[in-house]
């Protein structure tokens, strides 16, 4: 089955990120296809590289691009979302007269209609929230 | 998918439904799911939206941000019918919980019981909650 | 037929009580992260479950009952299930819907 996943909060505040983590790995293990990941709202925040928790502590970032690079898994950070909250790739960073960018690799910027391409590609659409 | 499903002009026509259970201002998820709403109407779908709990404070009339410096969205709601989103529900246990009638609603919606509320939700093809 | 996700505790938060308001005899319920909660027996919200329990078929994830030390309270009748389980529910069920 094809599977639409949808994340609406950061990482370590709230468990979304760690569930759907889980249950994307957990789909993908069982053969199902992961359409693509979409990041919104403060779910967007699972996608800056700048992110540095303690050693004992899961890497929420990293995990998610190392299944994204095993799986070659579509991760979509919703570009509106993300600009509000300082997240941004090279190309977002120069548009917007920024000194700097932070997003993760294995991650992309994008639009909100691939949220909606989501809900109309996939037979399942899942949603992690708080 | 389901037997329901149609196709026009080459693409698959979901029923993609919106459920707003949160309040405005407080928290940002209103805001930016008027946003998804309003992208979402381009791939012309079968849009309803669904208000129920405080999602109903959403449609409120006479919000005024002026002193609070935050964007008053509520006009937007007016404006979804320009987009062809026409479907808006209000459950009624939520609306008769919250003291509120539909004269004090900034757009014209259709009062649905939980029960009628269940069996719409129970129709889509895509539910998003926010 | 619908699966309804319900990820907050029901003593703090109404997503349960509207969750079981709009959800269809037949539909599936599963308890995931702080939700856990709404599973456990000897609580004030047992009864409300129990109730619901009659017409619609409940679940709960293990790893979220366990982080948080409750997995030997669940409610008699509700299916434990692992990640593997969560996917399979919804592939069984044919829309889910998250109550966030």
């Amino acid at each position: 089955m094809k599977f639409g996943i949808m994340i609406n909060e950061g990482p370590y505040t709230h468990q979304a990120s760690d569930t759907a983590y889980h249950f994307t790995k957990a789909a993908l293990e069982k053969g199902h296809e992961i359409f693509r990941v979409f990041f919104y709202h403060d779910g967007v925040n699972n996608s800056t590289r700048l992110t540095t928790p303690p050693q004992d502590d899961r890497h929420i970032v990293n995990r998610w691009s190392a299944l994204a690079e095993k799986y070659k898994l579509d991760m979509v950070v919703c570009v509106a979302a993300a600009q509000r909250r300082g997240i941004a790739d090279a190309d977002e960073a120069k548009r917007n007269g920024k000194d700097a960018d932070n997003l993760a690799p294995t991650f992309r910027i994008s639009g909100l209609g691939q949220l909606i391409e989501a809900g109309i590609q996939s037979d399942r659409l899942v949603v992690f929230g708080d | 998918m389901s037997d329901d499903e149609m196709m026009q002009e080459g693409g698959t026509i979901k029923k993609f439904c919106y459920v707003n259970r949160k309040a405005p201002y407080g928290t940002v998820y209103a805001l930016e799911s008027l946003e998804v709403v309003l992208i979402g109407a381009a791939f012309e779908q079968d849009v309803s939206l669904i208000f129920m709990d405080d999602g109903i404070y959403q449609l409120k009339k006479n919000q005024d941000t002026s002193d609070s410096d935050m964007k008053n969205f509520s006009p937007t709601y007016r404006a979804l019918e320009m987009y062809d989103v026409e479907k808006l529900y209000v459950e009624k246990e939520s609306m008769e919980a919250r003291g509120l009638t539909e004269d004090d609603l900034v757009v014209p919606v259709e009062v649905k019981t939980s029960k009628e509320i269940s069996e719409l939700m129970d129709e889509q093809d895509v539910v998003l909650s926010f | 037929m619908l699966l309804h996700i319900v990820n907050k505790s029901p003593f703090i938060n109404n997503s349960l009580e509207s969750c079981l308001r709009a959800a269809k005899k037949n539909s599936g319920v599963l308890f995931i992260e702080d939700g856990v909660y709404g599973a456990l027996d000897n609580t004030a919200i047992t009864p409300q479950v129990k109730k619901a329990m009659k017409d619609k078929k409940f679940f709960v994830l293990a790893s979220d009952l366990k982080a948080r030390g409750v997995s030997d309270g669940v409610i008699k009748g509700i299916e434990v299930v692992d990640y593997g389980g969560f996917v399979d529910l919804t592939t069984q069920y044919d829309v889910v819907e998250s109550w966030l």
